[in-house]
């Protein structure tokens, strides 16, 4: 147990530092979305600007773009369920692992 | 003081990893509308098998061993997240990471391709992220190849008895690093260079990406392996279950 929660530590601490260092060490870069990286290199490539010949279907629908902060709500909401249900899924296993001993797996066994 | 040692190096090696990064950007998945109708059709074609065989072993898990089906939930989830993070890269601009080496690793490669490709469907649907057109090339790249690699580097690891924590680490890394491969190449076919040809097309998406990806690739794998000790540690029961069908259902 103190050998897991060794490497969680470390882990973590490692998940961080990799997250948060580019922010220090490109202080003037603007952290795009790379979708528009991916075609600007495409157009590099190309040697002449290219136009997709299918929009998305939001972008269909809206008629344009769609507005950042609305996307990054989506984001969001994608994060958020899939937490919810990470999050769900650890709390049952932790909770049956405390409370529930052998004779919860058992009952489960036979429904 | 040795495991503090190797801890320290480890660090030292990655810093000048971070460092020496090229400035260029890299795309993650294929954009709606950038690959030319045939090559769309034809990496979906390729999909198809594993989404079909996927759907039937999922079918049967949920018929027949139903315990497992949490395990599968938060399999899933666990693409929802990882793929809905974006994080800064040293190139100066951001992108997300697949998340689907731990389905690969605890269900094999069908059954993945298929929460892949959900994943795929909901961000080409709500975020015009990815796209309907480009759909069966990102599913190749990202629910595919990657986890068939991580598969792969996983079981031989299982073989040469490889520390598990360690084994799950480097088979997620190496296979998420092996999604942005594929994505390159998926470019670079639909893109030869107008001097080089395909190969050299190839070689510069390659090296413009690769190192981009790679501290991405370091915490996929680091985030799956705590993961995976979880669940090594409640979920004992569910992982014996799936040990016990992994022959028969899943490839």
């Amino acid at each position: 147990m103190t050998r897991n929660k060794k490497i969680l530590l470390a882990s973590l601490a490692a998940v961080v530092i990799l997250v948060l260092s580019p922010l220090f060490i490109r202080k003037d870069a603007d952290f795009g979305g790379s979708d528009d990286a991916g075609s600007t290199k495409v157009e590099e490539i190309l040697g002449e600007s290219y136009e997709p010949w299918f929009t998305p279907v939001v972008e269909q629908f809206l008629g344009g773009e769609l507005p950042g902060e609305v996307e990054s709500l989506f984001f969001c909401l994608q994060t958020g369920l899939g937490v919810g249900v990470v999050a769900y899924g650890f709390g049952y296993l932790t909770a049956r692992k405390k409370y529930g001993g052998s004779s919860v797996e058992k009952k489960e066994d036979q429904a | 003081m040795k495991t503090w040692e190797k801890k320290i190096l480890s660090f030292s090696v990655m810093v000048p990893l971070a460092v020496c990064v090229p400035q260029t950007v890299s795309a993650m998945h294929i954009m709606e509308g950038y690959l030319p109708p045939a090559f769309g059709i034809g990496w979906g074609a390729l999909c198809l098998p594993f989404v079909v065989a996927g759907i039937m072993a999922i079918r049967r898990l949920v018929a027949e061993h139903r315990k497992v089906m949490l395990l599968l939930a938060m399999a899933g989830a666990f693409i929802f997240v990882i793929s809905s993070l974006k994080i800064p890269s040293v190139s100066g601009s951001c992108s997300h990471m697949t998340g689907t080496g731990l389905g690969a690793i605890l269900f094999g490669v069908p059954v993945v391709s298929v929460l892949g490709v959900i994943v795929l469907l909901f961000q080409a649907l709500l975020l015009a992220h990815g796209g309907l057109t480009t759909l069966g090339a990102n599913t190749f790249s990202m629910a595919v190849a990657g986890p068939l690699l991580t598969w792969g580097l996983y079981q031989l690891g299982k073989k040469t008895r490889l520390p598990k924590l360690a084994n799950v680490f480097l088979s997620v890394m190496l296979g998420n690093l092996f999604t942005y491969c594929v994505t390159s190449l998926q470019l670079a076919i639909a893109y030869p260079s107008p001097e080089g040809g395909m190969l050299a097309s190839v070689g510069e998406f390659l090296l413009v990406f690769a190192p981009t990806q790679l501290p991405l690739a370091v915490i996929e794998g680091i985030l799956t392996m705590l993961v995976m000790m979880g669940l090594e540690n409640y979920a004992s029961a569910e992982l014996s279950e799936l040990r016990g069908v992994k022959g028969g259902v899943l490839l």
